[in-house]
């Protein structure tokens, strides 16, 4: 019963980290098991006690749908470059709810487990990461709704392009990370993350094509508006799925360029701040 | 023998007041500031006025240790609070990172500290488990195969697809030490563990503690229980301040640490404000604990008479005041009472008892506790007139029972008194 455990002991080397830290890959894949147990935690505990359950991940999206149709189709009338305005912003309802669940579980994944960080170690990587991941529960089950919604509305999606998605889910999923990184590093120290991430969350919105169209925004200013890399994903989305926009012209390489940046940096920031983490927590 | 933690001139710095103010809860605010004077700062240090390090407070958690232990040792580690012991087990379980130096630790490193970390209240007991498994770095292969003895060992087999929100304390706690317990790391790390839980989950521990280094792993063992540091292991170093002042066999550093003044002192001092309005004119002053050559100690020999002084203030006389002690165990069992005026005689004597500042002394014979820790309760009252002052949990001490009776047995004693009996043996045919 005991043999699984007789493996030959590693030694493993302790002492002060000097500049840049390794990112230690091969500390994540021994904890893989872990990544696998935090987000079925989390998907789990998520909607115990709730009287509705999962279908809250439906709820969601589908309200913010409807009131977005109010007031930016019904009132405002914005042009949706012909596909139904419900549609048209469920579809970037999708990678947008990824990456708010990303931006808040995910920059307060290290402060919320704080007595996990100051008593065992494990690759602290795993806690912002398994946020993200756990958002792509809710992701799944809301695209079935807009399969639905697509049906309903008898959009036909983009077949020649949908291979794509699962690359713009990629971007979404690396952007949602990187900035996670980023902002949970942050956090351990300075908890002013946690007063600005509802302002931040609301601001980054209206920064991002999600309610509108990005064609509203004038030609000169695009490639300045594409610096939000969610922008490009959102836009990713819309065209892979529905068919409308460019395709991949300069300001998606823009937003892929940035969301690689923040993702890297994040990473290099992230590790250099984990050796301090169970001290300043 | 392998080697199984080689610790090489390690040492730990922090700011001090990390616990709280400026290094923790660091407003950005603070930053900017800093970050607006940098220049000013960087100018100084460049004409080699530097203030930097002279500015703020570092303080040296852990210094200079270096040992080396061998697999399959059980290591003691002794030191009064704020000695380093936590920061070194930390550095040792990676959770953070030495300023100086390097560890090598041959194998996985397991700690009991870490009891319960993860769990989450909604989730089942049956789900817990694997996933407090899955923190403390176990396969889920491996959780499958332990799981009956897991959850054997919790003894909370019918409630093991509740929610854990819905257990007990006890029930909780045992869950969570069973699915530690059965982590098989190559090293063990203990920190106190005797300090959470009842009587009997602290005898299951020391158990599961004593099977672990009879397995021949490699164990760590933190503990200010002097009678289980020195059951437990063959040796065993002791810190102070952060440096690492002896390693040598168990009983030897452990007479050491006992002898050298560095046990916490075993005294209790009121302060003005925590004495009630309604204990005048009676003040208490401080309790407090003395080995035979009337050192204040924490930890007393169950071999050794124990001085037990009580000092007070009378602001006005009192008659028939009677100024005494509640002996009593962890658990809450009161050993003994005693009150300086039980003889007659000295009732007569002090009938009454003019204003002014006394101490009331008394010597507990040798051999008379057991081992563990014994709370010291004070009261000060006139029977059937007026209760003046009581604590019933004033101070605690330990009692270390090297050289007790039966001690050449490794076990434990159950009763709170360990008294030395005159035995006789006769052969009747």
């Amino acid at each position: 019963m005991t043999e699984i455990t007789k493996h030959e002991p590693t030694t493993v080397y302790i002492k002060p980290t000097k500049g840049l830290a390794a990112l230690n890959l091969r500390d994540l894949w021994i904890y893989r098991e872990l990544i696998f147990f935090m987000v079925w935690r989390d998907v789990k505990v998520k909607y115990k006690q709730t009287l509705l359950g999962m279908a809250w991940a439906v709820i969601q999206p589908l309200m913010t749908m409807l009131v977005f149709t109010f007031l930016f189709d019904r009132v405002a009338k914005l042009p949706t470059e012909g596909i139904p305005y419900p549609v048209f912003s469920f579809t970037a309802l999708l990678p947008w709810g990824l990456f708010v669940v990303a931006l808040n579980q995910g920059s307060r994944s290290l402060v919320a487990h704080n007595n996990m960080v100051t008593k065992i170690y494990f690759p602290r990587l795993i806690l912002p990461m398994s946020s993200v991941f756990a958002g792509l529960v809710d992701f799944v089950i809301a695209f079935v709704i807009l399969v639905i919604l697509m049906f309903y509305y008898q959009v036909t999606p983009a077949w020649n392009l949908l291979w794509t998605l699962p690359l713009f889910l990629l971007l979404a999923i690396i952007t949602a990370l990187g900035v996670a990184l980023w902002l949970s590093a942050i956090n351990v120290q300075y908890r002013d993350v946690n007063q600005a991430l509802p302002f931040l969350t609301q601001f980054w919105l209206f920064a991002t094509p999600v309610a509108y169209s990005a064609t509203v925004i004038s030609e000169k200013w695009q490639v300045l508006y594409f610096l939000n890399p969610m922008a490009g994903v959102v836009n990713g989305f819309r065209w892979a799925l529905l068919g409308i926009g460019n395709g991949p012209d300069i300001t998606l390489w823009v937003s892929t360029g940035i969301s690689i940046l923040i993702f890297i940096s994040g990473l290099f920031y992230f590790r250099s701040m984990e050796k301090t983490f169970a001290d300043t927590i | 023998m392998a080697t199984a933690i080689s610790v090489k001139n390690i040492g730990k710095q922090y700011k001090i007041g990390a616990a709280e103010s400026k290094f923790r809860y660091n407003m950005l605010r603070d930053v900017i500031v800093d970050t607006v004077s940098a220049p000013i700062r960087l100018a100084k240090a460049m004409v080699g006025r530097s203030d930097r390090r002279q500015n703020q407070n570092y303080v040296w958690a852990l210094k200079d240790v270096s040992f080396d232990l061998e697999e399959g040792k059980v290591l003691g580690i002794v030191g009064r609070n704020g000695a380093g012991k936590s920061t070194l087990l930390k550095i040792l379980s990676r959770v953070t990172e030495p300023t100086i130096g390097m560890v090598s630790v041959r194998g996985r490193v397991g700690s009991l500290l870490e009891v319960g970390t993860g769990f989450h209240p909604e989730l089942t007991g049956r789900e817990n488990i694997y996933m407090n498994g899955a923190i403390l770095g176990m396969r889920r292969a491996e959780i499958d195969s332990k799981f009956d003895e897991i959850v054997d060992f919790s003894e909370v087999t019918q409630y093991i697809d509740t929610p854990v929100k819905r257990y007990s304390s006890g029930m909780y706690l045992r869950l969570a030490f069973a699915v530690a317990a059965h982590l098989e790391p190559e090293i063990l790390v203990v920190d106190e563990v005797l300090a959470v839980g009842d009587a009997e989950f602290q005898r299951k521990c020391l158990g599961k503690m004593g099977d672990v280094a009879q397995q021949g792993r490699t164990v760590l063992f933190v503990s200010h229980n002097m009678s289980a540091i020195l059951r437990l292991t063959q040796e065993a170093i002791v810190l102070n301040k952060g440096q690492l002042v002896i390693r040598a066999p168990t009983q030897e550093a452990v007479d050491f640490y006992l002898s050298s003044g560095q046990a916490q002192a075993g005294e209790r001092a009121w302060e003005a404000d925590e004495i009630p309005a309604s204990s005048a004119p009676f003040r208490p002053i401080s309790l407090r604990v003395k080995d035979r050559s009337g050192k204040v100690v924490d930890t007393v020999r169950s071999t050794e008479s124990v001085h037990v002084e009580f000092e007070y203030q009378l602001d006005a006389p009192i008659t028939g005041l009677r100024v005494g002690f509640y002996l009593s165990t962890m658990r809450g069992e009161y050993v003994l009472t005693s009150f300086d005026t039980d003889e007659p005689q000295m009732f007569d004597q002090f009938d009454s008892r003019k204003t002014g500042r006394y101490i009331s002394r008394c010597v507990i014979p040798a051999d008379i506790f057991n081992e563990g820790r014994y709370g010291l309760g004070v009261n000060a009252s006139s029977f059937g007139v007026r209760r003046y002052f009581m604590d019933e949990n004033a101070l605690a001490f330990n009692v270390d029972i090297s050289g007790a009776p039966g001690t050449q047995w490794p076990e434990p004693r159950v009763g709170p008194v360990r008294p030395r009996l005159a035995w006789k043996i006769e052969k009747l045919d």
